[in-house]
């Protein structure tokens, strides 16, 4: 065990999977250069060349499909996008082609590639370099997405995203870069699809994803404060997500608060809503609560991006209306 | 059998399979949607005899001819456009999604030119892991109007990947002539950009096809890179179906009096004649690819159609070390 940075977890999983698994290479803008990928990506290539490890031109599509491709006949690429919005230039590979293959083709083939995102918002950077659009791709059959919140999470979903044989959507998020935890040294996996219960409670349950989750970490601190005893799932997997914690946890506390730093409308947090609802609904003691952004783009203003963005206060206020 | 010979036989049996396939659909046997090469087979024989079996292919809407000639399986194709648990894609695919893996034949969509990124893929993949396989990207015109196919030649031009891109110009996007597309003529011109080899071929000669495709295959595998090879044909049918199309103008039946004679197989035959090759003899090939359509049509016919528990299947594949 050793202590890392989620940027530096990230990178140990890099070099562990390069190092053992030959199929495995990393491609995508900014791969090589630091402005693009933090400390995430540092060196990876004068440590395995710039064969294995390269910088590509301008051209999300062709990137994405070209991993996709070598993904089809056996390799493990990692393809890598700076910033999510400018992953949409690669819908086409990722939606229609690599979602669909093994569907499509009867499970003959699959598509273990890992479309890596970075979710790098804030800084009055504004609407096309801020989405997190984890909801759009959770959205299609044949896609996984996952997100993780701390140091050993990030290293172990990436490594079992790379393990998976399907596309795994992985979104890091810029704003948990610096966040250190302990790590352990080996080659490791996080399941897909198992959140992470950080903390027991009886009166509400909150579930929360990437930074959320560690906005939520400091919430619940300051509701304990309060006498409040919150239980706190790191769901981790968007997409599938952990069904069996979620409503076993929701079935003990009767109150849910749901926080997801994206889009409120047709998101992660309405989806979880809508199946708490629809399968655990007598459990509930109140109404369903979720943080969320508002349906509006990011803004630039500072003045506008704190009103903007969501925190621990909204978790807060929130998990403080459910228990009204 | 000489290399001209199974080329005749191979444009033959695509030929075949597709006038048969264009019955069924106008009998209302098949249903899904069928985009017919008849016309332009020469470009599939050609390139994929220049091909080995580990060699990648990759296609797109119209590519019943590159599954045969990349030695995919008739009546595994023929049971998928029934719509048939026994077909290549289980059931799951129809006509405009093919597959054939162990014959190198990965994959075929319908989004225009969705498969020219994969291919530069298994190129990289070849280099990576140090292998001569080349891989195949087969798209129409209309692909070249799409970004991702520029993007995909600088990228494979830029690592010196072993790819082909074929472009089979058909002057047709669905109901859309090339001229009304693009001032020039000139796709193979797309080449330049990146730096990569454009040969311009005429795809109705198929030994023209399979000599530039030698060049290039072979400058593949000495890891000199990809090139781009535009093969021009003309799609006799309709975008989609079996129906001639004339009815969209005047000029349909202009461009048809002048391509039906530049027919790739009966110019094939002609040459194989002329060249001493007895008619006899290749007239001979013709029954027999028909008991072999026919052969394919009954295993279709008679395969079983998915089960209905299947639907949930296959989302994801299984997790593979």
């Amino acid at each position: 065990m050793h202590r890392l940075t989620y940027a530096q977890a990230i990178r140990e999983a890099h070099a562990q999977l390069l190092r053992h698994d030959p199929r495995v290479f990393v491609c995508g803008q900014g791969v090589w250069n630091p402005w693009y990928a933090g400390t995430s990506l540092q060196d990876l290539d004068k440590e395995f060349g710039r064969e294995r490890v390269f910088d590509c031109p301008v051209s999300e599509n062709a990137t994405t499909g070209a991993a996709i491709g070598a993904a089809i006949v056996g390799m493990r690429p990692i393809v890598f996008h700076a910033r999510m919005d400018f992953m949409l230039l690669a819908a086409d590979p990722i939606v229609n082609q690599a979602a669909n293959w093994s569907y499509l083709f009867g499970g003959q083939v699959g598509v273990p590639v890992v479309i890596r995102s970075v979710i790098n918002r804030g800084g009055e950077q504004g609407a096309q370099h801020s989405q997190a659009l984890q909801a759009l791709f959770a959205h299609v059959p044949g896609l996984k997405v996952v997100m993780p919140s701390t140091p050993h999470d990030a290293k172990g979903l990436l490594i079992a995203a790379v393990r998976d044989g399907n596309p795994v959507l992985y979104l890091d998020d810029r704003w948990l870069y610096e966040l250190e935890g302990d790590v352990p040294e080996d080659l490791y996996e996080v399941p897909i699809g198992t959140a992470a219960l950080r903390r027991s409670g009886k009166d509400v349950t909150v579930v929360a994803t990437s930074y959320m989750a560690a906005e939520a970490v400091k919430a619940v601190e300051t509701l304990a404060q309060r006498s409040i005893d919150v239980e706190l799932i790191d769901l981790r997997s968007i997409k599938p997500w952990d069904r069996d914690l979620v409503y076993s946890s929701v079935g003990k506390t009767g109150r849910l608060v749901i926080a997801d730093a994206a889009w409120m409308s047709g998101g992660i947090a309405a989806d979880i809503a809508a199946a708490v609802a629809g399968e655990i609904f007598h459990a509930l003691k109140a109404p369903i609560a979720r943080v969320c952004l508002p349906d509006v783009p990011a803004p630039t203003a500072a003045a506008l991006e704190r009103v903007y963005y969501v925190g621990a206060e909204d978790i807060v206020a929130a998990v403080e209306k459910v228990l009204l | 059998m000489t290399v001209g010979q199974s080329l005749l036989r191979m444009m033959l049996l695509i030929r075949a399979v597709e006038e048969r396939i264009g019955e069924l659909v106008s009998a209302g046997e098949i249903k899904t949607p069928c985009h017919l090469s008849i016309g332009q087979e020469a470009i599939a024989a050609g390139v994929c005899a220049a091909l080995g079996r580990q060699d990648t292919v990759w296609g797109g809407h119209r590519s019943h001819g590159h599954y045969l000639a990349k030695g995919g399986d008739l009546n595994a194709m023929m049971a998928e456009i029934f719509g048939k648990a026994t077909g290549c894609s289980k059931g799951r695919g129809g006509s405009m999604h093919l597959i054939a893996p162990a014959q190198g034949l990965y994959g075929t969509v319908p989004l225009v030119g969705a498969t020219v990124p994969l291919a530069v893929g298994a190129g990289l993949a070849s280099k990576l892991r140090h292998e001569p396989h080349v891989a195949v990207a087969f798209f129409g015109d209309g692909a070249t109007e799409e970004g991702h196919f520029h993007e995909s030649l600088n990228l494979a031009a830029l690592y010196r990947l072993p790819v082909l891109f074929v472009c089979e110009n058909n002057f047709y996007s669905t109901h859309m002539a090339l001229s009304e597309r693009r001032l020039k003529d000139n796709i193979v011109q797309a080449a330049e950009p990146s730096g990569m080899p454009g040969l311009r071929l005429d795809g109705n000669d198929v030994l023209a096809v399979f000599d530039g495709a030698v060049q290039a295959v072979t400058r593949a595998r000495a890891g000199e890179g990809p090139s781009l090879l535009e093969c021009r044909t003309y799609r006799w049918r309709g975008h989609v179906g079996p129906a001639w199309d004339i009815a969209v103008g005047e000029h349909r039946r202009r461009e048809l009096d002048e391509w039906l004679p530049k027919d790739p197989i009966m110019r094939l035959k002609r040459r194989l004649v002329d060249e001493g090759v007895s008619a006899q003899k290749l007239d001979a090939m013709a029954p027999v690819i028909r008991d072999e359509v026919e052969a394919a049509v009954a295993f279709a016919r008679l395969s079983p159609s998915p089960d209905e528990s299947d639907l949930l299947r296959h989302v994801y594949a299984p997790r593979r070390k």
